[in-house]
C-alpha cells in the first residue's frame, strides 16, 4: 500500500483531491481494507471466541464529566485479561468507553482517536462535540454485521462541550445501540455486562450538580457494585494493583486519574462496607 | 495536418523553472530554524486562517511559500499519508524523510508532465531529541530535495533573508532569541517595516504566523503561538514599538509563555489505545536550553 502512496508519482490524485476532512472516508477509497466495519462479517456467532470487555460508566459533575472502566475482559467462561484498558482519551476534551468485542473495539477506538486529529489538523479546528457524537454512531453503524454474529461493540462516548451555553452543563454524555442509534443520556449512563448493577448503584449515590470528588467516588462505587453481582466485571484488585480507569473531561481537557487516588477512594469504599449491614448480616 | 511548435526539452524545462520562480519570489518569506526547545516555524503572513505553516503528525512540521491552493492540498496529502502509515503500521514510523519523498516524487513528476509546474516551496521539518538530531528538507517546485542543517529561508527575498539570518543564528539559542533572529530577518525585507517604507520597526505580531515543534512535549509536538503569548514573547524589548498589535483576543492567557504547557485549547495529543505505543515518543530532551549560555549569543541587530 505505501509502495503505491510513494512509488514514481508520488501522492495519487485521492491524496492530492482538497475535497473531505474525514480520515475514514479517505481510507474508503484509498484502503477500504484498513475499516473494521468494511469487512465480510462472519457467517456463524463467533461471540464466544473473541475477549469482550465489560463495564464503563459515566456521569457529570459541575464542571466536567466522568468516564470510568472495570479492568476485566472475558472469553465465554474465562476471565481472558485482568488489566485490559477499555476507557481512552478520544481527544483532548472527549473520551470513548468501550464494551463488547475488545478487538474489533480498540481498533475503532484507534480510528476514531485518529478521525478526531486528522479532522484538526485539515480544518484547523476540532469538531463540534455533537459532531463527534455523530461520526461515532457511523462507525458502531458499520459494524452491525458483525454485531449479529456476536460481535458488536457499544461504546460510551463523553465530553467537554466548548460550546455548551452559559447555565447548561459543559459535560455531555452520549450512549449508542448496536445499529448506530445515539442517544444523548441525562446526568449518568452505563454500558456494558455490569451497567444494569452500575446504573442501580449511581441512580442512589448519583445526584445533579455534584462537585468532582463526589462524582469520582460516585463512579468507583458503582463499578464496585456492578462487580459485586456480575461475574464478568472486575472489581479493584488490591493484590494486582490494578484498579479501573477513570478519566475526567473539564474545562483543562481530559485526564486520566492517577492510580493512587482511584486505590484510596476503592480502599475507602472497601471500608466503609465491611461495616455495613451486609457483613452484620453475615 | 498541424506541425507542433518544436521547444527542446532543455528551453521546455528553462521556461517551467522561470515560471515556477517568479511566483514563489513574488511571496513574503518563511523562516523554519532549530532551536533548544524545538524547531521555529516563522511566517510573515496577515492572515489569521490562511496558514502557511501547520501540523502534519507528532513531530512533523510543515512551512509553505508560493500558490495557496497549490502548498495547501499538498500539505492535506501530507497529513493524509502520515495519517495512513501512523495508523497502519504505528505512529513511530511516520518520519519526516517518508513525507519528503512523498512531496518530492509528487514535485517531480507534476514538474516535468504537466503544463503548469507547481508555484510552491516546502519545508518538512522533523523536531528530535535533540537539536543536532532535527531534520529540515527544503522541496523545491521541480521536485528536488536538500536536507539543511540549522535553518531554512524560503520566498521572495530568500537570499537576503538568509544572509541576515546567518549572522545572528547561532545552534541551540533559546526560543526567544531564535524567534528574534528570524523575525528581525524577516523585518529585514518586509515591506511593511520602516526601513524598506512601512510603518512598523520591525514586524508585529498581527502581521506573523509563528508555530513551535515542541522538543519538550510528549506527543503531538506542533504547536501555534498566538495571540498574547506571542506578543509577550516578541514585545520583552520592545513594547513601545508595536502599538498597532494590541488587538486582544478575548479569552487569551495574557500570562507568560510557557514552552512545555500546552495552552488552553492545544490539543495535547491523543492517548493510544495499545499500551506499547503509549509510550511512544516520549524521549525526554535533555533540557539543552541549560546549557546554553544565553549571555553568549549576540543580540540581532534591529532591521537597518
Amino acid at each position: 500500500m505505501s509502495e503505491q502512496i510513494a512509488g514514481r508519482s508520488g501522492f495519487t490524485p485521492a491524496y492530492l483531491d482538497r475535497v473531505g476532512s474525514s480520515f475514514t472516508d479517505f481510507l474508503g477509497v484509498t484502503a477500504p481494507d484498513l475499516l473494521p466495519g468494511r469487512r465480510t462479517a462472519p457467517t456463524t456467532p463467533v461471540g464466544d471466541l473473541a475477549p469482550h470487555g465489560t463495564t464503563i460508566v459515566a456521569a457529570t459533575f459541575d464542571g466536567g464529566v466522568l468516564m470510568g472502566g472495570d479492568r476485566r475482559a472475558t472469553m465465554g467462561n474465562l476471565i481472558s485479561s485482568r488489566d485490559i484498558e477499555k476507557v481512552y482519551a478520544a481527544d483532548s476534551w472527549s473520551v470513548i468507553g468501550i464494551a463488547g468485542a475488545a478487538g474489533i473495539a480498540i481498533e475503532m477506538v484507534r480510528l476514531y482517536q485518529v478521525e478526531l486529529e486528522h479532522y484538526e489538523k485539515i480544518e484547523g479546528m476540532t469538531l463540534s462535540l455533537d459532531g463527534k457524537a455523530n461520526r461515532l454512531a457511523a462507525m458502531i453503524r458499520g459494524n452491525l454485521g458483525a454485531a449479529m454474529q456476536g460481535l458488536a461493540v457499544v461504546p460510551l462516548f463523553a465530553g467537554y462541550d466548548l460550546d455548551a451555553a452559559p447555565g447548561t452543563s459543559p459535560g455531555r454524555i452520549f450512549s449508542y445501540d448496536v445499529t448506530g442509534g445515539n442517544y444523548e443520556e441525562r446526568g449518568y449512563a452505563s454500558v456494558g455486562s455490569g451497567s444494569l448493577f452500575a446504573r442501580g448503584s449511581l441512580k442512589k449515590t448519583w445526584r445533579p450538580g455534584l462537585s468532582a470528588d463526589a462524582a469520582t467516588r460516585s463512579l468507583v462505587e458503582a463499578l464496585y457494585d456492578a462487580a459485586d453481582d456480575d461475574s464478568a466485571t472486575g472489581g479493584p484488585d488490591a493484590v494486582r494493583r490494578l484498579y479501573p480507569i477513570l478519566y475526567r473531561v473539564d474545562a483543562e481537557g481530559a485526564v486520566r486519574l492517577p492510580d493512587a487516588e482511584v486505590a484510596e477512594i476503592a480502599a475507602s469504599i472497601a471500608t466503609e462496607r465491611s461495616a455495613g449491614p451486609e457483613t452484620r448480616e453475615a | 495536418m498541424t506541425m507542433p511548435y518544436y521547444a527542446s526539452a532543455e528551453q521546455v524545462m528553462r521556461d517551467r523553472s522561470e515560471y515556477a520562480r517568479k511566483g514563489i519570489s513574488r511571496g513574503r518569506s518563511v523562516v523554519v530554524l532549530t532551536c533548544a526547545d524545538g524547531v521555529l516555524l516563522i511566517a510573515e503572513n496577515p492572515s489569521s486562517t490562511l496558514h502557511k505553516v501547520g501540523e502534519i503528525y507528532d513531530r512533523i512540521g510543515f512551512a509553505a511559500v508560493g500558490r495557496y491552493s497549490e502548498f495547501e492540498s499538498l500539505r492535506v496529502a501530507g497529513v493524509r499519508l502520515a495519517d495512513v502509515r501512523g495508523y497502519s503500521y504505528n505512529r513511530r514510523d511516520v518520519t519526516g524523510r517518508v513525507v519528503a519523498n512523498a512531496y518530492a516524487q509528487t514535485l517531480g513528476s507534476i514538474f516535468t508532465e504537466q503544463m503548469k509546474p507547481f508555484e510552491v516551496e516546502l519545508c518538512v521539518a522533523e523536531v528530535g531529541s535533540t537539536p543536532e538530531s532535527d531534520q529540515l528538507y527544503r522541496l523545491t517546485f521541480d521536485g528536488s530535495v536538500v536536507d539543511e542543517p540549522d535553518f531554512v529561508v524560503m520566498g521572495g527575498q530568500a537570499d537576503a533573508v538568509t544572509a541576515n539570518l546567518r549572522e545572528h543564528f547561532r545552534a541551540g539559542l533559546p526560543l526567544r532569541k531564535a524567534l528574534e533572529a528570524g523575525v528581525a530577518a524577516l523585518s529585514a525585507v518586509s515591506a511593511s517595516t520602516q526601513a524598506n517604507g512601512g510603518t512598523h520597526a520591525s514586524l508585529p505580531a498581527g502581521s506573523l504566523e509563528v508555530a513551535l515543534l515542541d522538543r519538550a512535549r510528549p506527543k503531538r509536538t506542533f504547536r501555534r503561538i498566538t495571540g498574547a503569548a506571542l506578543r509577550t514573547l516578541l514585545g520583552a524589548d520592545a513594547p513601545a514599538t508595536e502599538p498597532a498589535a494590541t488587538e486582544t483576543e478575548p479569552g487569551e492567557d495574557a500570562a507568560a509563555h510557557q514552552p512545555s504547557t500546552p495552552a488552553p485549547g492545544t490539543p495535547p495529543g491523543l492517548g493510544d489505545p495499545s499500551a506499547a505505543d503509549t509510550a511512544g515518543g516520549t524521549s525526554e530532551a535533555p533540557a539543552p536550553d541549560d546549557a546554553t549560555p544565553d549571555d553568549a549569543t549576540p543580540e540581532p541587530g534591529t532591521p537597518a
